[in-house]
């Protein structure tokens, strides 16, 4: 039968969502698990996947259209169905009933939520339309995991485990299938002719991604409306390297993860952030606000850009804890799994660029946050040592850009005297 | 490496650490002068003499009480149960006394205790005599368990249990203790919290402990033979501490697992290890974690049903077959 798709909620504070791109058009035949288009919420930019198969018959909304949530998209038709079986004046009423009502469960409390959760069902679903039986594909943990490293649809693979599940060995067959025909075309030109060195020179035009447009507007609002200022100072960073070798040959005894320099520092900035309270806010208009946990942002750059994955509560964690959680979202950030709810509500943000051998440099503030620290790279140099002697040490360069609007020189001065103090007596982080 | 039975085996290691330490006793029903109800401790009466090998009441609660109260005190009870499922009538000496003192003194108190004893079934001795405990036991946080599978792990587990400064329930099986195994003449000691694996395998991890993996051994035998599918047996040897990390590798490398046990089905050790491995390897795994215990219900006491109730190398072979 045929099934309408709506625009679907894609974020908690989602109310209307950009249609920035269809990714199937008109006539397309569309599988289970098929990228249709690619929507743009508050957020960020999501793929909107097809639940059902079949072949798009109608699309409603244009490229670049904004549309509410519930708002009819496109109809998609199942084998041999004819246009005309659902007719707008079906479909319309729908998203307009179903909005309103999907808000009030939080109100109402359960008996409420049951009666309005069957009246909504009723109505965003006409009757007519029926869920496919054996929509769910059914494939091992390992499979799943194995079909998302390689790409392969797992929507067209046979499943030869007990039931039809999809096993391990059918993604491998797909995904080799998959690789053999691939290779077909790019082996039917002969040798590739050099290209004119003009064409390399030629301008080239890139799109702006979702997360593109994101990074554009937010850094643009910080930069033009938080009144910045910056702080540095040089770090000592020969205690830290101790600490850090120590606690390493003891993890690497223990089998344990090894800690990085950048999980010292998140730490530290955990640690500072709680002892001074005022530079973990925001201004909020009327008020600043002074968040009660230190929800610890860390910058991770991305293919398409950079995300800031958020470790909550940063400052009752330990420096093991915090350690294991930015490698498990950084690597989730890499591959685009990221949850909005574990890059969202950060309080503080790191951005370190001491990785690419960067010495100093100063990051613009994550709005609504007052603070944003810089990490430089640590490095070799000459330093006047206690008893005045030129020696050779390794230092590195810390940075801070507050809002002045919260908080101001002293503060700002203070926060970052806590971190020094920290990163040069590290081992007070550990108690 | 001369051959040796697993009953001869904990007798080495009994014999052992009383000649190595003064504050090794052997307490028990008939340990002493009748040498032991399963003959484990034969000879060591006469050898040894009436300070380190003491007969008992019928008490399992007096006597095991009367143990655990001297391990407070500094010597090194070794307590021989005729049969586990008699320490029942003591579990409140066992839970309450060794397996809480040392955390509720706040550490002052430490329990060097060991209770030794069969518990198994499968030898129709009804079911009141024929309970495995291991994973009542394994739910106390204080206590620690061990399960040998054969002589040489009884040997080295038990001296490592007699050592250890906490209470070590050491469960054996009354179908082994005449079994032979290669024992090295030479000391060693294994420590508690280590699995073996006892064969390699790269198709599926079968977890299994104490007798069952003597019974997953055969199984993999005939997997290979009659289906060339290659299981790993891991065996636990000990349930608490719990090597978590044997049994996460090898589902990394085979991909599926199935948890053998001679235990009842609910709640059981199986239940824990399937729980472990779904939890911390979800996406390494092919097909849903199996699991194969005892058939659930008391110990059954006709001898033809009571064969079908332990986990035999068939059922491993067909629970296998559906998995992989």
């Amino acid at each position: 039968m045929p099934i309408t798709i709506e625009m679907p909620k894609l974020s908690d504070t989602m109310t209307e969502g950009t249609l920035v791109k269809w990714i199937k058009k008109i006539g397309d035949t569309v599988a289970v698990g098929d990228i249709l288009a690619e929507v743009e919420t508050d957020k960020a930019t999501m793929e909107m996947e097809a639940f059902d198969e079949g072949v798009l018959s109608e699309i409603y909304v244009k490229d670049g259209e904004k549309v509410q949530i519930g708002q009819k998209l496109a109809i998609l038709l199942g084998k041999g169905e004819k246009p005309g079986a659902v007719t707008p004046s079906q479909a319309a009423p729908a998203p307009e009933l179903a909005t309103p009502v999907a808000k009030q469960p939080a109100k109402d409390g359960a008996p409420g939520a049951a009666e309005t959760r069957a009246a909504k069902d009723q109505t965003a679903t006409p009757p007519s339309i029926e869920p496919h039986a054996g929509d769910r594909v059914k494939a091992s943990p390992l499979a799943k995991k194995l079909a998302a490293d390689s790409g392969v649809d797992l929507g067209r693979v046979q499943g030869s485990g007990p039931g039809g599940r999809i096993v391990r060995a059918d993604v491998e067959a797909a995904a080799q299938a998959a690789q053999v025909t691939q290779k077909i075309p790019v082996s039917r030109p002969p040798a590739p002719k050099p290209q004119p060195v003009a064409a390399t020179l030629e301008d080239k035009r890139i799109p702006l991604t979702g997360m593109r447009k994101t990074i554009a507007s937010r850094l643009l609002e910080s930069k033009t409306t938080i009144p910045h200022f910056y702080l540095q100072s040089e770090i000592d960073a020969e205690p830290l390297a101790k600490l850090r070798k120590e606690i390493n040959a003891a993890a690497e005894a223990a089998g344990i993860g090894k800690i990085t320099v950048n999980d010292f520092i998140l730490k530290a900035t955990a640690v500072a952030a709680s002892r001074v309270p005022l530079a973990n806010a925001a201004f909020e208009g009327e008020s600043i606000i002074q968040y009660g946990n230190v929800q610890l942002a860390c910058a991770v750059a991305v293919e398409e850009g950079l995300v800031t994955p958020v470790i909550r509560a940063a400052q009752k964690k330990s420096l093991s804890q915090i350690s294991g959680e930015i490698k498990d979202l950084a690597a989730r950030a890499r591959s685009k799994k990221l949850k909005p709810e574990e890059y969202q509500g950060g309080t503080i943000t790191v951005s370190n660029l001491g990785g690419y051998g960067v010495e100093q440099f100063f990051a613009i503030i994550n709005p609504p946050q007052a603070v944003i620290v810089s990490v430089g790279a640590i490095v070799q140099k000459p330093v006047v040592n206690e008893a005045g002697q030129i020696v050779p040490g390794q230092r590195f360069i810390v940075g801070v850009s507050c809002d002045h609007r919260v908080v101001d020189g002293a503060v700002g001065a203070q926060f970052l005297g806590e971190l020094k103090k920290l990163l040069e007596s590290p081992a007070l982080m550990l108690i | 490496m001369p051959l040796l039975t697993y009953r001869e085996a904990l007798r080495a290691a009994l014999s052992e650490e009383i000649e190595r330490d003064e504050n090794v006793v052997i307490l028990g029903e008939e340990v002493a002068q009748y040498n032991g109800a399963y003959k484990v401790t034969e000879g060591l009466w006469k050898r040894f003499g009436d300070k380190r090998l003491i007969d008992t009441p019928i008490s399992e609660a007096g006597f095991l009480g009367m143990g655990i109260g001297a391990a407070m005190l500094g010597l090194r009870p070794v307590m021989e149960l005729m049969f586990w499922s008699f320490a029942y009538v003591a579990f409140d000496q066992i839970i309450n006394n060794a397996g809480c003192v040392r955390y509720m003194s706040g550490g002052l108190l430490n329990v060097p205790i060991v209770i030794r004893g069969p518990a198994n079934g499968g030898t129709n001795v009804g079911a009141t005599h024929s309970h495995m405990p291991e994973n009542l036991l394994a739910n106390t946080p204080g206590l620690k368990v061990v399960t040998p599978a054969t002589a040489y792990d009884a040997k080295g587990l038990m001296k490592t249990a007699i050592r250890d400064n906490d209470p070590v329930m050491v469960l054996e099986n009354t179908l082994l203790y005449g079994e032979k195994w290669e024992v090295p003449e030479q000391e060693y000691l294994i420590p508690l919290g280590v699995a073996d694996v006892k064969r390699p395998g790269a198709d599926i991890t079968i977890v299994a402990h104490g007798r069952a993996v003597i019974t997953c051994l055969k199984a993999a035998e005939l997997l290979e033979a009659e289906h060339e599918i290659y299981a790993e047996v891991i065996d636990l040897r000990s349930i608490r501490p719990l090597d978590e990390e044997t049994i996460l590798d090898s589902v990394r490398k085979t991909h599926r697992a199935l948890v053998v046990e001679e235990n009842k089905p609910f709640c059981g050790i199986a239940s824990q290890i399937a729980a472990t491995i779904q939890e911390k390897a979800f996406d390494e795994l092919d097909a849903p974690v199996g699991r194969l215990s005892s058939i659930d219900a008391p110990a059954i006491y006709s001898p033809a049903l009571e064969k079908k109730q332990l986990p035999d190398p068939q059922r491993v072979l067909t629970k296998v077959l559906q998995i992989c």
